[in-house]
């Protein structure tokens, strides 16, 4: 396995946010992160990247357990995250953004920009001045220019217009075909699910459910996924 | 070429004019006035490596100019008096040789200094390299052997291979030189990977580490580098008016690079050279009229600040990119 997570435990404070998340990523798989907001997908990424280290449990990367390692120790191991909310370095221009992130591997800056050729046109505007699809884009951009292992989406299309959707999804998609390893939060299903390699569903700050799109029946959807 | 590099460019030879006009006039004084804006704009080239690009507001620069003006103050002094150095390495009065014991000298310091100060942030990193200059300023005053708190001269100025630094224009051209070279430095930082970089720590730290960098380690290399440019001006400075004194370490020194950056324009590659411009002047031609002239240069900062955040180059040349 990739990465494997097991019976993690975080807090933020005091105050409880996971009570026991098992999931794991193989080689080359999507594994969709689902679960109803608030139920701690965010917290769980946050506690792989180790922005927020969780207390208990086990998390493995490569085989290699990373407590202890501070975030960016971790994101050179090859773990490569867009964060939720589009977060680009709003005061640099776009070659800046990905220019700084950038380490040796298979992703380079022109093929990010074959990859997103809105982002090859805006090469030199501040990242503040784009759209939120194109910021979307550059956040994606940012974290393959690090050549991660695995990639690691929290609602990479949240909020952004069908067609930018389309296009990201299609990038999701084209990044897939290419054997990229991805973890991926987000909440349109019908994007999501023929994507996904495997499903894993958290409710309440635990593992509730986890196994292959075609297995996730009505009732479990109702019962974890339903509002 | 974009309307802030064509600013930049009328700046720095705007500068460049004085001493030749100067020369023309036969007011040499002027020339001596040219080469203190070009020596603390050089000063302010490396504080801006700091503050402007790595947002690093320290309030400590007095002691790398300092230890640069002392490296050249006692390296001329054994020279002069003929007595060796510990170790019993000679003294010697070639600028270059200066130069480079007062780049290397600030830089060690700043290395131990960045160190430990940039394990805090904000109003704690100021007070931190406040401290730490302040105890290098009051080891200088406690330091007979180098003129404590009298200071040092420098009976005769360094010299620099085929210069003859005693005429003004010369000298002055030779930190001119070396402030064009700053700015080269500084743009070429700047569109580095390390300048993006370091510009994304000041933007948010944690977002800089998913990418897998750490914040701490860019801020020091920029820190170091930053000290390094501004104790080589410390040198020329010392050899400028062919005296060092604890003045240069007071924290004066500190708040006086700081007002050059505000006033020129923080985190652009000219702001040092058009604030060290403006600040030298309102001190000779203000000072010259009264001597509470510093009233008034607060009150152009308060203008600055409340109404041209970019400065005088961002007043100039529009939208202020750092902000």
């Amino acid at each position: 396995m990739l990465l494997e997570v097991s019976g993690i435990e975080t807090f933020y404070g005091a105050s409880q946010a996971l009570f026991g998340v098992d999931l794991s990523v193989a080689e080359g798989e999507v594994v969709a992160l689902m679960g109803r907001n608030g139920m701690g997908k965010t917290t769980t990424i946050r506690s792989i990247c180790r922005l927020n280290p969780p207390r208990k449990g086990r998390i493995a990367f490569a085989g290699r357990d990373i407590a202890g390692l501070r975030a960016f120790r971790v994101a050179r191991l090859g773990i490569g995250l867009v964060p939720e909310g589009r977060r680009c370095f709003p005061n640099l221009t776009v070659r800046e953004n990905l220019v700084a992130a950038a380490r040796t591997g298979q992703w380079t800056l022109s093929r990010i920009e074959a990859l997103f050729p809105r982002l090859a046109e805006r090469r030199d505007q501040f990242a503040s001045t784009l759209s939120g699809g194109e910021q979307q884009m550059l956040a994606i951009g940012r974290a393959l220019m690090t050549n991660p292992r695995l990639l690691i989406l929290d609602e990479a299309t949240e909020g952004l217009a069908p067609v930018i959707r389309r296009d990201i999804w299609t990038s999701i998609r084209t990044l897939k075909a290419e054997g990229q390893s991805i973890l991926v939060v987000d909440k349109t299903m019908a994007e999501l699910l023929p994507v996904a390699d495997r499903c894993t569903i958290i409710e309440k700050g635990r593992t509730a459910w986890t196994g292959i799109p075609a297995e996730l029946t009505d009732a479990i959807r109702d019962r974890l996924l339903g509002v | 070429m974009t309307r802030e590099t064509l600013i930049s460019l009328a700046i720095v030879l705007a500068l460049l004019a004085i001493p030749l006009w100067a020369t023309a006039a036969g007011e040499t004084f002027y020339i001596t006035l040219a080469t203190r804006m070009a020596i603390l704009a050089l000063a302010a080239v490396g504080l801006n490596i700091a503050l402007g690009l790595g947002g690093l507001v320290s309030f400590g620069h007095a002691a790398f100019f300092g230890i640069g003006g002392y490296a050249a103050g006692i390296l001329a002094s054994h020279a002069f008096n003929m007595e060796p150095l510990p170790f019993g390495l000679p003294g010697t009065n070639a600028m270059p040789v200066i130069w480079i014991v007062a780049i290397v000298a600030s830089g060690l310091v700043a290395l131990a200094i960045g160190a430990i100060s940039l394990r805090t942030a904000g109003v704690y990193f100021i007070m931190i390299t406040l401290a730490f200059a302040q105890m290098i300023f009051y080891f200088a005053i406690s330091w007979p052997a180098y003129g404590g708190e009298d200071g040092l001269s420098i009976f005769v100025r360094n010299q620099f291979p085929g210069v003859n630094t005693l005429n003004g224009l010369s000298f002055f051209f030779v930190c001119f030189t070396l402030l064009i070279a700053s700015l080269g430095l500084f743009s070429l930082l700047r569109a580095s990977r390390f300048g993006a970089a370091l510009q994304a720590a000041r933007q948010n730290e944690q977002r800089l580490a998913t990418v897998g960098i750490a914040p701490y380690r860019i801020r020091l290399a920029a820190f170091v580098i930053s000290a390094m440019v501004t104790g080589l001006a410390g040198a020329l400075f010392a050899d400028l008016n062919r005296f060092v004194s604890p003045s240069m370490l007071s924290w004066h020194m500190s708040g006086e690079l700081i007002v050059l950056i505000i006033l020129g324009g923080v985190g652009r590659l000219a702001g040092p050279v058009a604030g060290a411009m403006l600040y030298v002047a309102f001190e000779y031609f203000l000072g010259g009229i009264t001597e509470r002239w510093q009233l008034f240069l607060g009150l152009l900062l308060l203008a600055v600040v409340l109404f041209a955040r970019g400065g005088v180059v961002g007043l100039l040349a529009g939208k202020a990119r750092h902000g």
